[in-house]
């Protein structure tokens, strides 16, 4: 292999962006080359530089604001010396491209048609027809079924992942000799992750075409690349096969990334949590007797709109007799695909959205039926962490007003302790306490998230939800974020609803875990239970997409499972209880099967 | 995703503010015309050779001179007279002082009224916003020049009746930015957050998503002001709206309109200038404070 000539060939690649009128250096010295049919992974976490380093290759950067030096040779041509016209004559002809959001990157006015055949009529001068045959085969060829009728569709008609085909379809519609995909299952599902990765493999050996990923995922690295780069702060620290990176990482730093990622199935045979960077599993924090937090049958319908009056017509039921209890000091895991309502479950929950149906008792008290002055009072014990911390924190108040506004809006303390207060919540969650004279935007993502912990803790909840509370977080970022939420539970004995759609996090924090699927809580039981011996398909099939971050695993081939369709039902429609069938103690399985009704 | 920024452990907003204004050579001109024009107009007994409204002090004689001459009496007129030998140096900044003050103190009796209504219309939602809403809609609809002019018919002339006029008028601008910007507000995570922290209902409101609601809110007064003083301008030139005895920079500019194309261009010339002037600063400033009123912008 080592005979043949690379396709891209790179050679000390340094890149500078101008930022408020000053030169900065964001990609340092950087040397590596691709070969046909081979896939090298840029990795690093976010500000590593990986995807300015993509859009330098493809001379996407803005000239004015960009300074590229070194070598960028493709078939033995350099791009950095060619002009405008000749670099449009590559891009997206021998240079194909997928971004991160298959959202974006598509026209929403344009039909898919439209914008597979402009490709086609600019790069290979086909007329209109031979365009729109080519077209269907190339739809055809990323698998999207009856592709002939779904020329004439829009974006808005396809779903993520059908987006993220159709650019596929795009990017290789004129047979690239090199594949960029700028993280392009990032913002995907799971399964649909699988299915594109799978994809994008195949069509890789049918064509013997180059590639360079660009992802921060150890688990997508370990699947698809042959080669990986690591890159740290605009520095490429270590290159090697994938194999032997995993197995025998050489730079701290990588072996810092792979520890920090959690790999599904660790945690096999231990049934305790377990934090990250040690090998003792969490102290027993469950405490049994009464449960802290009940939730019966609750159900929450949205309303679907139709004909021109814009009548309520139907309606969906976003949550669907949802039932768990949570113990003081436990951890639910609750994961489940983007859609599948769980966090319409956690706002409701919290009465951000009123339920129409069901009970949630809180330390023996109705949550649902409490009045705005009750209410008041028991929020208190129930607290949420969103997902986007930078979001759920308002941009014009001081840090420490934030952590203060609540604790003195209970009366939990008085105006001069308030300062004190502030500094050791700010300590409990490991920032320091001058910060509290900051605003939210001169923080880090994760120093925020801290920040949001620090908020809900203001109160002493017994109850926390955190809603993919650490899904935005870089990988190391995460692990101290998941290490600090457990060691609040072990010392304040607090039940957390922990809700992702990452199972490797849910291994590491959860005692039980329920899976969520169209509505419903398809399984639920200890989480070795669920994870080690799955019952129901859809956790079977969830399971099997999960990347492993480890080159010598063999995903199992994803078995076809039915894409999730709410089922409109007419108004105010009350369906009996769901049955459950327990397959062992604690361990219950939803009877009536995922594609019923 | 998010913007990664460095922290920075000493910050002041204040400081942050004056450096940002110094870059920026636009808002720092704004500003100091501003500042200037102001002082001039709060020191106008004090530095205007002559007061325009003491007719003692007038000589019917003295009418239309020409930039630079003298009068009988041996006092110079460096910006000409008008036709009722009135200094039109002293005229332009008593004129000035009146404008201004009747433009900001209208716009801020707008915005008080106009923001609080539109605060209300979004927290309460439902009817009562519905009411609101169609009430500035309809408001809105009618130019407002015209209900400036149905009203003053209806009052009568003087500087109250024409504050009172322009706040009727411009209120309903606020209420729509500000419940508009508020509802958007409402939907982000921070208010979801602050709720499941139970802080009341008012709190929110004025704690939480006025404060975010300023930035567009600093635009939209901006706008206002400088069209507040513009309208009062435009009603004082027709006649209808200060008397005669006090003027504007309005009604200077309708007393020279008479002599426009008899070559005595100076009358109207000064005072339209400087309506002129004082409308770009306030706009120069409203830029700037709308970049200073957001926080983040270090942050890009």
């Amino acid at each position: 292999m080592s005979i043949i000539e690379p396709v891209l060939d790179v050679r000390h690649l340094s890149i500078e962006l101008k930022t408020d009128g000053a030169w900065k250096t964001i990609v340092q010295p950087l040397s590596f080359a691709i070969r046909p049919g081979e896939t090298l992974a840029l990795v690093g976490e976010s500000g590593s530089g990986k995807s300015v380093t993509a859009y330098g290759i493809m001379q996407l950067l803005p000239a004015l604001h960009s300074r590229i030096r070194g070598s960028i040779a493709f078939q033995g041509r350099d791009l950095l010396t060619l002009g405008t016209k000749q670099m449009q004559d590559i891009r997206g002809n021998r240079i194909g491209m997928i971004f991160q959001e298959p959202m974006s990157s598509l026209n929403p006015v344009l039909t898919i048609g439209t914008q597979i055949t402009e490709v086609l009529k600019r790069h290979r001068g086909m007329d209109n027809r031979a365009a729109r045959q080519e077209a269907i085969r190339l739809l055809e060829r990323v698998r999207i079924s009856s592709a002939a009728s779904r020329l004439d569709a829009y974006p808005l008609h396809f779903s993520g992942g059908m987006r993220q085909r159709v650019v596929i379809a795009i990017a290789l519609a004129c047979q690239p000799d090199l594949l960029i995909a700028d993280e392009p299952t990032t913002a995907l599902d799971v399964t649909v992750q699988a299915e594109i990765l799978t994809l994008i493999q195949t069509l890789q050996r049918e064509e013997n075409m180059a590639a360079l990923f660009i992802t921060h995922d150890m688990g997508v690295v370990a699947e698809v690349a042959d080669k990986v780069l690591v890159m740290n702060q605009g520095q490429g620290l270590e290159m090697s096969d994938t194999r032997s990176l995993f197995q025998h990482p050489r730079h701290p730093y990588t072996r810092k990334l792979i520890e920090a990622v959690p790999r599904l199935g660790d945690m096999r045979g231990i049934s305790a949590p377990m934090a990250f960077n040690t090998t003792q599993p969490q102290p027993d924090t469950v405490q049994p007797g009464k449960p802290v937090l009940q939730v019966n049958d609750l159900c929450q319908r949205f309303p679907v709109r139709s004909g021109w009056m814009r009548r309520i017509t139907k309606e969906v039921h976003a949550v669907d007799r949802v039932s768990f209890d949570l113990q003081p000091g436990e951890t639910l895991g609750l994961v489940g695909e983007s859609g599948c309502g769980k966090s319409t479950l956690a706002k409701t929950i919290m009465r951000l959205l009123e339920a129409s149906d069901g009970k949630v008792v809180l330390e023996q008290q109705d949550l649902l039926g409490a009045n705005p002055l009750q209410l008041a009072a028991m929020r208190r014990r129930i607290q949420l962490i969103f997902q986007d911390p930078w979001e759920s924190l308002n941009p014009r108040m001081r840090i420490g007003d934030a952590l203060a506004e609540p604790m003195l809006a209970h009366g939990l303390v008085t105006a001069d302790q308030a300062d004190q207060a502030v500094a050791d919540l700010l300590q409990s969650v490991g920032l320091a306490a001058e910060m509290a004279s900051r605003f939210p935007h001169q923080f880090s993502g994760g120093q925020r998230q801290r920040v949001c912990i620090a908020r809900a803790l203001a109160l002493k909840p017994s109850v926390i939800i955190a809603d993919e509370s650490v899904s935005a977080l870089d990988v190391s970022v995460r692990a101290e974020i998941i290490n600090l939420l457990m060691d609040i539970q072990r010392s304040q004995g607090i039940g957390l609803l922990f809700i992702s759609h990452d199972m490797a996090v849910v291994e590491r924090i959860s005692h039980r875990v329920a899976v969520m699927y169209q509505g419903k809580i398809v399984e639920i039981g200890s989480r070795q239970a669920v994870l080690e011996t799955p019952a129901h398909p859809y956790t079977q099939h969830l399971l099997s997409a999960v990347p492993i971050p480890d080159p010598d695993y063999q995903r199992p081939a994803l078995k076809p499972f039915p894409k999730p369709q709410l089922t409109e039902w007419p108004i105010n429609q009350r369906l009996p209880p769901l049955r459950y069938l327990e397959v062992a103690k604690g361990h219950k399985v939803l009877v009536d099967g995922a594609g019923e009704e | 995703m998010t913007p990664v920024s460095s922290p920075s452990s000493s910050y002041s907003p204040w400081r942050s503010a004056i450096r940002h204004i110094l870059r920026r050579p636009g808002a720092l001109a704004g500003i100091v015309i501003l500042l200037v024009m102001t002082m001039l107009a709060l020191l106008a007994p004090v530095i205007a050779p002559q007061n325009p409204y003491d007719l003692s002090q007038l000589d019917i004689l003295d009418g239309r001179l020409l930039p630079g001459s003298q009068s009988a009496t041996g006092f110079t007129f460096w910006l000409g007279s008008d036709d009722q030998g009135r200094d039109m140096f002293s005229a332009i900044l008593y004129g000035t002082r009146t404008s201004l003050w009747i433009g900001f103190i209208s716009s801020f009796l707008a915005l008080v009224i106009g923001t609080s209504l539109g605060i209300f219309s979004a927290w309460q939602g439902g009817r009562i916003d519905a009411v609101i809403m169609r009430i500035v809609d309809i408001q809105l609809s009618f130019p407002p020049i015209l209900i400036a002019l149905i009203l003053l018919t209806l009052f009568g002339q003087g500087a109250e009746k024409i504050v009172l006029a322009l706040v009727i008028t411009q209120w309903a601008y606020y209420t729509r930015a500000v419940r508009g910007n508020a509802l958007v507000e409402m939907e982000r995570n921070y208010v979801a957050a602050a709720k499941t922290l139970a802080l009341s209902q008012p709190r929110i409101m004025f704690h939480h998503v006025l404060p975010n609601c300023l930035p567009s809110l600093t635009v939209v007064a901006t706008l206002r002001i400088a069209y507040a003083i513009m309208l009062e301008a435009t009603l004082s030139f027709l006649g209808i709206g200060l008397p005669v005895t006090q003027p504007s920079l309005g009604l200077l500019i309708a007393n020279g309109f008479d002599y426009l194309l008899s070559g005595d261009y100076w009358i109207s010339l000064y005072p339209g200038m400087v309506l002129l002037l004082l409308i770009i600063a306030i706009n120069l400033l409203g830029d700037a404070l709308r970049d200073i009123t957001n926080p983040q912008r270090e942050a890009r």
